[in-house]
């Protein structure tokens, strides 16, 4: 029992850090842009959050809310104008999105990896970098909550952005699918062209999909330095790992937020699944992390057959809108 | 009736495509561009570093050409982010989003160090050199053709997306790859494969004009002018490129899209694995998951950028390796960590995928206080 309740924890807490990045790629992808940069924006999205703590925690006395509020919008900043690169390379400068979106992954890395190794040093510090005032307020639960046995470690013992990434994909599945701003954005994303002769402004759209989607990213690589490694900094890759993982996740959902919470827990264990099978040798333990990848490619596979118009990709995907090439 | 004149409001920034752009203003765009990313990565450089820029340019050169053995390293590199360009430019050609050449090499490299063990000396075996290497280039190019042409079979029967599906398909090659590695981990508890057939050197690939790694660049060259003539000058290329074009037009010209795609992938994904080959028997004489080491990725901004133009691509692989191993010499002069090079090839990047805009459009501003009332 132990045993089950510690892997749901742990697939619920891995699900969090993919369900924030494939939101946001969900948003960005109704605006038919594929934007390969999902790892770099997450990266960039963590290390603003763990600078913002940084510098107010080594100011001396730290208030925790005070920062986790700077290290929050710190990272919805940083994650932000990493989506407006994109957004202006892609959308206003007409450049291929494959190919923008995977520099920015690689620029995104460099960043926080370049940043996260030596932050400490380059303030005139030593050792690796740590906040854990701030991390705590990420992680501090409902004190009368906590205590339920078996409901609690269920159900309340998760830092609050475990919540806010479920609020968030209800929020945009209502946005996308009940709205009129929503149809409005589907609409860019399905065909720019007749968005635009119905007076739809496709670039504005562009651009804050981008942005915003970019964003709520960021939140998952925020979440992943605050809650998943507690306050500190590892150059070991897994945010890039996770990013793409998070890219799979928005095709697993079908492009639907809502779909994409249970898919994320489900990621989550099936990827932690292997440490709660006893006796797995560790090629086999290898073999079961690529289950979230296969089970992506066959919910791919499976909607091409299908075919049906709802489940498919935004149909303008990838391709740049240029109005005077109508 | 009197019509009320309305004032013509004029943007203040008009676009337009060019038909032709001279030469000479297109390479100083670009030019202008690697200018100008050259000067923020100083300035970034500087800020982090408090050193004179210019002698951390200084720096960076050396990082590629202090020594000859620097050199041949650069072009080593080269040699294998060139070979992946060159597989996916056909693919690139036919509009087929082909970004699984990480996995494709990975699975060529696979192959091939499966090859080298099983006939090397660990298990006795020890076939003679020349039949391994023989047999190593086979298992490479077939396992990345495989690898390859898998999302085409898909793509070509269902229309399944190519560019989500090749992306899904590195994933499960690397976790093949942790998969073989625990299976071939020697020595035991290393977690890791070791130099295959270390004393024997059996299916290593013998020193070129005395260096290690002259095969490495005699198959890229060689690649290079043949895959330049077989998309310019052949029935092949052709067809790729009507496809690429626009598939009704193909449709109607009679050309099978799906045998093309096939034989796109095919070739694109042994290529790969032909650089899978170049990887493990040519340069790391192991294999992990990690071996590619993302340039399965950056081999995608070389084809692009390049727009397919082989030779091209070697001068954008080399701009790449220059910049990686200057700025890791950099980052190792001032006692930095290496992924300030990732930050400086990012920054160069983006201008130069910002500055094809203005190759491809004319920008003119009309400022209104400029002109002239009539």
């Amino acid at each position: 029992m132990d045993r089950i309740l510690m892997l749901i924890q742990a697939a619920v807490t891995f699900g969090t850090v993919i369900l924030y990045g494939s939101l946001g790629e969900i948003l960005t992808e109704k605006s038919g842009h594929l934007n390969l940069g999902v790892p770099g924006i997450m990266y960039i999205g963590g290390i603003s959050g763990l600078a913002g703590a940084y510098f107010y925690e080594s100011a001396g006395e730290p208030i925790a809310f005070v920062s986790m509020l700077i290290s929050l919008l710190a990272a919805l900043a940083g994650s932000a104008l990493a989506g407006l690169l994109y957004s202006f390379l892609t959308v206003t400068l007409r450049a291929n999105q494959n190919v923008t979106g995977l520099t920015l992954t690689i620029f995104g890395a460099g960043v926080a990896n370049f940043y996260g190794a030596s932050l400490m040093k380059l303030a005139g510090g030593v050792g690796q970098i740590s906040v854990s005032v701030t991390s705590s307020a990420y992680r501090a639960t409902i004190p009368f909550l906590r205590n339920i046995p078996v409901l609690s470690t269920l159900l309340f013992r998760y830092g609050w952005l475990v919540y806010v990434a479920v609020v968030i994909a209800f929020v945009m599945h209502h946005f996308i699918y009940k709205t009129r701003t929503g149809l409005n954005l589907r609409a860019v994303g399905e065909n720019p062209a007749t968005a635009d002769a119905v007076g739809i402004r496709v670039t504005r759209y562009k651009y804050l999909a981008t942005c915003i989607g970019s964003a709520v990213c960021g939140l998952g690589g925020l979440f992943y330095v605050m809650d998943y490694t507690k306050g500190t900094w590892a150059n070991d890759g897994t945010i890039e790992r996770l990013g793409w993982l998070a890219v799979a996740l928005v095709i697993f959902s079908i492009w639907r937020p809502r779909n994409a919470i249970w898919g994320a827990y489900l990621f989550g264990f099936l990827y932690w699944m292997y440490m709660y099978i006893s006796g797995l040798s560790r090629g086999s333990q290898e073999l079961f992390k690529m289950l979230p990848y296969v089970v992506t490619l066959m919910v791919l596979i499976f909607v091409s057959l299908r075919k049906k118009r709802e489940t498919q990709a935004p149909s303008s995907l990838g391709l740049s809108y240029f109005r005077e090439d109508r | 009736m009197e019509h009320k004149s309305k004032a013509v409001r004029e943007p203040l920034i008009r676009l337009s495509r060019r038909d032709v752009i001279p030469l000479y203003q297109a390479i100083l765009i670009r030019a202008a561009a690697i200018l100008l990313a050259l000067l923020l990565g100083a300035i970034f450089i500087y800020s982090i570093s408090g050193l004179n820029p210019l002698s951390v340019y200084q720096s960076m050169f050396e990082g590629t050409f202090k020594t000859t053995r620097r050199m041949w390293d650069a072009l080593k590199d080269t040699a294998i982010l060139l070979m992946i360009g060159i597989a996916l430019a056909p693919a690139f050609k036919m509009r087929f989003w082909n970004i699984g050449a990480e996995g494709q090499v990975l699975f060529g490299c696979l192959a091939s160090a499966a090859v080298m063990i099983y006939g090397g000396e660990r298990f006795g075996v020890n076939l003679p050199s020349g039949v391994v290497i023989l047999l190593c280039l086979i298992a490479s190019v077939v396992a990345g053709a495989l690898w390859g042409v898998i999302p085409a079979l898909f793509k070509a029967k269902w229309k399944t997306n190519e560019t989500l599906f090749t992306l899904m398909m590195n994933y499960i090659a690397i976790q093949l790859a942790a998969y073989a590695v625990s299976v071939w981990e020697y020595p035991y508890g290393s977690n890791s494969v070791g130099v295959i057939n270390s004393g024997s050197h059996i299916g290593w690939l013998p020193t070129l004009f005395g260096q290690n790694y002259g095969f490495d660049v005699l198959i890229a060259v060689l690649c290079m002018v043949l895959m330049y003539v077989y998309l310019r000058y052949t029935k092949h290329g052709y067809e790729i490129s009507v496809v690429g074009e626009s598939e009704n037009t193909a449709r109607y010209a009679g050309i099978s899209i799906r045998k093309v795609f096939l034989r796109t992938m095919l070739i694109s994904g042994a290529v790969c694995g032909l650089a899978g080959f170049m990887i493990v028997n040519g340069t790391s004489h192991t294999v992990s998951s990690a071996v590619v080491d993302n340039r399965g990725f950056t081999a995608i901004i070389v084809a692009w950028l390049a727009k397919f133009n082989t030779f091209i691509m070697a001068a954008i692989a080399f701009l790449l390796v220059f910049l990686d191993k200057g700025a890791s010499q950099i980052a190792t002069d001032c006692q930095l960590n290496t992924h300030a090079s990732e930050i400086v090839s990012g920054i160069i990047l983006f201008f130069i995928i910002g500055c094809e805009f203005f190759v491809q459009y004319k920008v003119s501003v009309s400022l209104p206080f400029l002109k002239k009332k009539n």
